[in-house]
């Protein structure tokens, strides 16, 4: 039995495994809409998210399974003082596999640890989503068809985004992959990515705090918003969150097959004139998000 | 200044200089029904100043505990007034129930009775990340 805690729990064989089902689910719908069939999915978010909840349900139910679970701790017996680990155990009693997304960091993996069914991380706090992670790297593949030989612009918060991180430790198994790290000063990069990812594996990356300094060179722009609630101090936040605003304007220099990427929810950090443009796939990238969920239940539940 | 040689237990030697009540502590030695001594800021050539522990019992110790405070550390085992066995300690892979996650967003500040467990993820700088959340320890 496996769980998927953390992107690093997937191997890059496993990772071009479930991109290469996800991306056939795409062409053949109909020929996984029974895959799951008699399978019960338990979607445990102590805390809500709305859209990644969904994708997990919809994916489970587009295979044929079933659902059950809560939305929020308050309608779970998490309100009356149960661990992470009794609710695992006892949930566990009823499903076959678990999404589960706390507020609390390691929550996912505290629960795998006593879990007796696969346990997929939906999303600890600001520390790992894997799925999240996993549906980047289905767009970006079936976008510019390839994982390898790709610059990749990242902007906004770098420092506490954990998409970008995840984002960057995938990305660094693929071949000449370049990287151009764009953030204010205030939230550049942690330290310990760069040494323990970038330099470890020797990627070539620079940093800048301009959007269009590097444009010309990106293949794919993947663009984050500034998280008010990784912020102590209110100026500060105020001060950074609209640091970038991708336009047009900005887009001038860019290649024609650029890929613009964004994990939403967005703010302001890409202005609604680009939704039109046709590098523009934050949306698309939803769509992808459901299909390879469906590809890594599959996998965890070993359904052939 | 003359502190008794041990007969039968363990001498903890070339822990640095203000480290030793940090491992008498660590390792609960005050509960230990024999004599423990701590020798602080003992003059050391290769070190300048030190601290020594001796426990005069042969007892069970956690070297992990030691380890992780003192990497540099050397245990001497001393049976019938002889030293028997020399070793130094290593920089643990893992510590479990030695340090505290200090990451409030961390699970283990909700949870109480999990156990607090670091993994050594950088030898060199001897930097130690909690397992559930992979906050440094400070």
């Amino acid at each position: 039995m496996k769980h998927v805690i953390d992107i690093k729990d997937l191997s890059t064989e496993e990772i071009d495994e479930l991109i290469k089902v996800a991306k056939d689910i795409i062409n053949n719908k109909e020929k996984y809409a029974h895959k799951c069939d008699g399978k019960q999915l338990a979607t445990l978010f102590f805390e809500p998210s709305t859209r990644t909840r969904l994708s997990f349900e919809s994916a489970m139910l587009a295979l044929g399974g079933e659902v059950i679970g809560f939305s929020e701790a308050s309608s779970s017996s998490v309100s009356k003082g149960e661990s992470v680990a009794d609710t695992i155990r006892v949930v566990g009693a009823y499903s076959d596999i678990i999404a589960m997304r706390h507020p609390k960091e390691g929550a996912p993996l505290v629960a795998s640890l006593k879990s007796v069914v696969p346990i997929i991380n939906a999303g600890d706090g600001g520390h790992n989503h894997p799925t999240q992670t996993l549906t980047d790297l289905l767009t970006i593949h079936c976008e510019k068809n390839r994982l390898d030989n790709l610059t990749i612009g990242l902007c906004g918060d770098l420092k506490f985004g954990r998409t970008v991180h995840s984002l960057i430790t995938a990305m660094s198994r693929y071949k000449n992959i370049r990287f151009v790290l764009i953030s204010p000063k205030e939230l550049v990069i942690p330290e310990y990515i760069k040494r323990n990812i970038l330099d470890k594996n020797n990627i070539e990356y620079c940093e800048t705090n301009d959007i269009e300094e590097y444009m010309d060179q990106l293949d794919v722009l993947y663009m984050t918003r500034v998280q008010k609630e990784r912020f102590f101090n209110e100026d500060d936040y105020v001060r950074l969150k609209d640091y970038y605003i991708l336009n047009k304007e900005k887009l001038e220099k860019a290649k024609e097959d650029l890929v613009i990427l964004h994990p939403l929810p967005r703010v302001n950090e890409i202005s609604t004139d680009v939704d039109d443009d046709k590098r523009a796939c934050y949306f698309k990238q939803v769509e992808y998000g459901k299909y390879i969920r469906m590809a890594l239940i599959m996998k965890l539940l070993e359904v052939e | 200044m003359n502190i008794d040689s041990i007969k039968n237990g363990i001498v903890i030697d070339h822990i640095g200089a203000k480290k030793g009540m940090q491992i008498y502590e660590a390792l609960k030695l005050k509960d230990l029904d024999c004599s423990v001594a701590i020798i602080t800021n003992a003059k050391s050539k290769k070190m300048g100043r030190k601290d020594i522990i001796k426990i005069d019992k042969d007892i069970k110790i956690n070297m992990d505990v030691i380890g992780f405070i003192e990497p540099n550390a050397t245990i001497n085992i001393v049976k019938d007034d002889k030293l028997v066995n020399k070793y130094k300690v290593n920089l643990p892979e893992k510590i479990v129930n030695i340090a505290k996650c200090q990451n409030p967003r961390c699970i283990t500040s909700n949870e109480k009775e999990l156990d607090q467990v670091f993994i050594l993820t950088d030898k060199e700088k001897q930097i130690y990340r909690c397992q559930y959340c992979e906050m440094s320890l400070k």
